[in-house]
């Protein structure tokens, strides 16, 4: 159940180099644990290459990691393909025009996302059925239900193509798709990063009243300080491929952002005594 | 134009649009070229002649599209599994093909029905009135297509056939959505290679004919008339859209037909549909060109005016 300190996610010595052998050699995840409760939401803040996508990545199954174990819900997903590990998994991505099908209608995209629902493990003849079955009027009143919590009026529009759709409107979109069956996880990858200030604090709204109202485990990458120490109820910080800072309860309440600017910049700092000043002298 | 040209181009653009529906489906829906059309068209008509010999016309339409479908699984398993860019997976099983399908031909280059029965033949002798005669063939192709036109249009509105259409549009959100693109595009192209490999069939049962280079540039032709439906009838509803692609090969043989009536070479049909193609898919490129060079035009016309009419009064004539 939902807060009740269930280990949701169970991340273990996770690490992925990439162009291993050549002279681009990266270690983009180094050795990284981490361990999620159930109904935590955690933001996670980084500079630029610190390994905050390759850590969605690797949780999402985009690739399979170098080495490291996995485990969601008590599921060890570590060689899970990635569109199985995506029944359990919603991810947002930055480009608001990623996560959806722009020559489809809204009701058509909702229903692939919908797909969802129904268990990858069926019968060979109830996967059939269900392949050859079409959108019925129920399914029709739920995803009209649920376009109305949007506030946009997309619930009259569900035959219009999502190419008609604004930025906002999509990214909206592809927040209620992953969300309309309940992921055990979301991952959040800077999702109103480019948006205007207007939508994104629209978009972000939705976003934590859905994860609230439903209770769902989140990981949100944003750079912005206030956010990160805004929302949710832990924040982690991630630099050179390790999860450098963990914060969470009374010590997190206390932080500043100027706090957390400071830890940022003595993360960055590491980095300037190994090479850069060496460099520079 | 007589009747019998009339019924010719009917019945031929009637036959090619299943090959053209089949690139709407790979092409269009999907998003993949699948360069495998000809060689898969020659198979459906090698295995289709071949099993009607047999003295099965019949058995023949399924045994094309079973056909069809093992071609269309080999160029999904090279790109899904393998790697293999879509385009190269197709020529690779084109090339193939050729081989596999002068085996299906016994490794003779041509094969003619003699001696048994089409199912054009058969379709005939339902009844014997002078209209049946003449037109039976078009009845038939015509039902032929109108129903599978109708099972593609109800197949795309399936969870499956969603789930085909959101792959060609955005694979991201296919993988988000627990669908593997991997199936998706191997059902496509099943599917697609079987209309092909029906196409096939049809036209060597229609002909009484399999002949090894029949398919070769039949994946131009297939483009044009897709292309002449999706520009005449537009984007639409789906069933609009698929009807139009059939109606788009109609109009293609039509010209042809036109073509040969005004004597132009039947050498020179490839090139004719080649150049139907390139324009067609150029033609929006193009008209965006002239539009800039036409307000570049006007512009420095209307800048000269202006400089002209600062007072400089000899460059007025």
């Amino acid at each position: 159940m939902p807060g009740k300190g269930n280990t949701m996610l169970k991340i273990e010595n996770v690490s992925k180099t990439f162009h291993p052998g050549t002279i681009n050699e990266k270690k983009a995840l180094d050795h990284v644990s981490l361990v999620l409760e159930d109904g935590d939401f955690a933001t996670i803040v980084g500079s630029n290459g610190a390994g905050k996508s390759t850590l969605f990545n690797a949780i999402a199954g985009s690739f399979i990691t170098d080495e490291g174990y996995i485990e969601l819900d008590g599921t060890d997903i570590t060689f899970m393909p990635e569109h199985r590990r995506s029944q359990f998994i919603g991810r947002l991505f930055q480009d608001p025009l990623m996560g959806t099908a722009p020559h489809m209608t809204i009701e058509e995209n909702l229903s692939v996302a919908y797909l969802r629902a129904s268990g990858v493990r069926q019968s060979f003849w109830g996967r059939l059925a269900q392949d050859f079955s079409r959108i019925n009027r129920k399914e029709k009143e739920l995803f009209r239900e649920e376009l109305s919590l949007l506030n946009m009026g997309l619930e009259d529009r569900m035959e219009s193509q999502v190419g008609l759709l604004s930025g906002g409107q999509r990214q909206a979109l592809t927040l209620l798709m992953a969300t309309v069956v309940t992921p055990k996880l979301l991952l959040l990858d800077e999702h109103t990063a480019a948006l205007d200030p207007g939508t994104a604090g629209k978009v972000l709204k939705l976003t934590k009243d859905i994860i609230a109202e439903r209770k769902i485990t989140c990981l949100m990458v944003t750079h912005n300080m206030h956010q990160a120490l805004e929302m949710g109820n832990r924040t982690l910080m991630m630099d050179s491929g390790h999860i450098v800072l963990d914060v969470k309860g009374e010590e997190r309440s206390r932080m500043t952002v100027d706090s957390l600017l400071q830890k940022f910049a003595e993360g960055a700092g590491q980095k300037l005594d190994n090479d850069r000043i060496l460099l520079s002298r | 134009m007589s009747f019998a040209i009339i019924q010719t181009a009917l019945d031929n653009g009637l036959i090619f649009g299943l090959v053209a529906l089949s690139l709407f489906i790979s092409f269009t829906i999907l998003n993949i070229c699948d360069l495998s059309t000809d060689g898969c068209y020659m198979l459906g008509a090698a295995v289709g002649v071949a099993v009607t010999i047999s003295g099965h016309p019949l058995l023949a339409l399924p045994a094309a599209m079973l056909a069809g479908i093992c071609s269309g699984y080999v160029t999904a398993l090279l790109q899904t599994k393998f790697g293999v860019p879509s385009i190269l997976a197709g020529i690779i099983v084109n090339t193939g093909l050729y081989t596999i399908n002068l085996m299906a031909m016994g490794m003779k280059t041509s094969l003619n029905v003699v001696g048994t029965q089409t199912i054009f033949d058969l379709f005939k002798s339902l009844n014997g009135s002078a209209f049946w005669t003449t037109w039976s063939r078009s009845v038939l192709l015509l039902i032929l297509v109108g129903v599978l036109c109708i099972a593609v249009y109800r197949f795309l509105g399936t969870r499956l056939g969603l789930s085909i259409r959101a792959t060609g549009d955005s694979i991201a959100m296919v993988r988000a959505s627990s669908i593997n693109p991997g199936f998706t595009i191997t059902v496509g192209l099943c599917l697609s290679n079987s209309l092909t490999g029906l196409a096939g069939c049809l036209i060597g049962q229609y002909n009484k004919n399999a002949e090894i280079n029949m398919g070769t540039g039949m994946v131009t032709i297939a483009l044009a008339s897709l292309i002449i439906g999706q520009t005449l009838f537009g984007r639409g509803r789906m069933l609009t859209r698929i009807l139009g692609v059939i109606a788009g090969s109609v109009i293609y043989r039509f010209i042809i037909a036109l073509a040969l009536r005004l004597n132009v070479p039947t050498q020179a049909f490839k090139l004719v549909s080649a150049v139907i193609v390139a324009v067609a898919i150029a033609a929006p490129a193009a008209k965006q060109l002239i539009l800039n060079k036409k307000k570049q035009a006007e512009a420095i016309r209307e800048r000269k005016a202006a400089y002209a009419g600062k007072g400089e009064h000899h460059a007025e004539n």
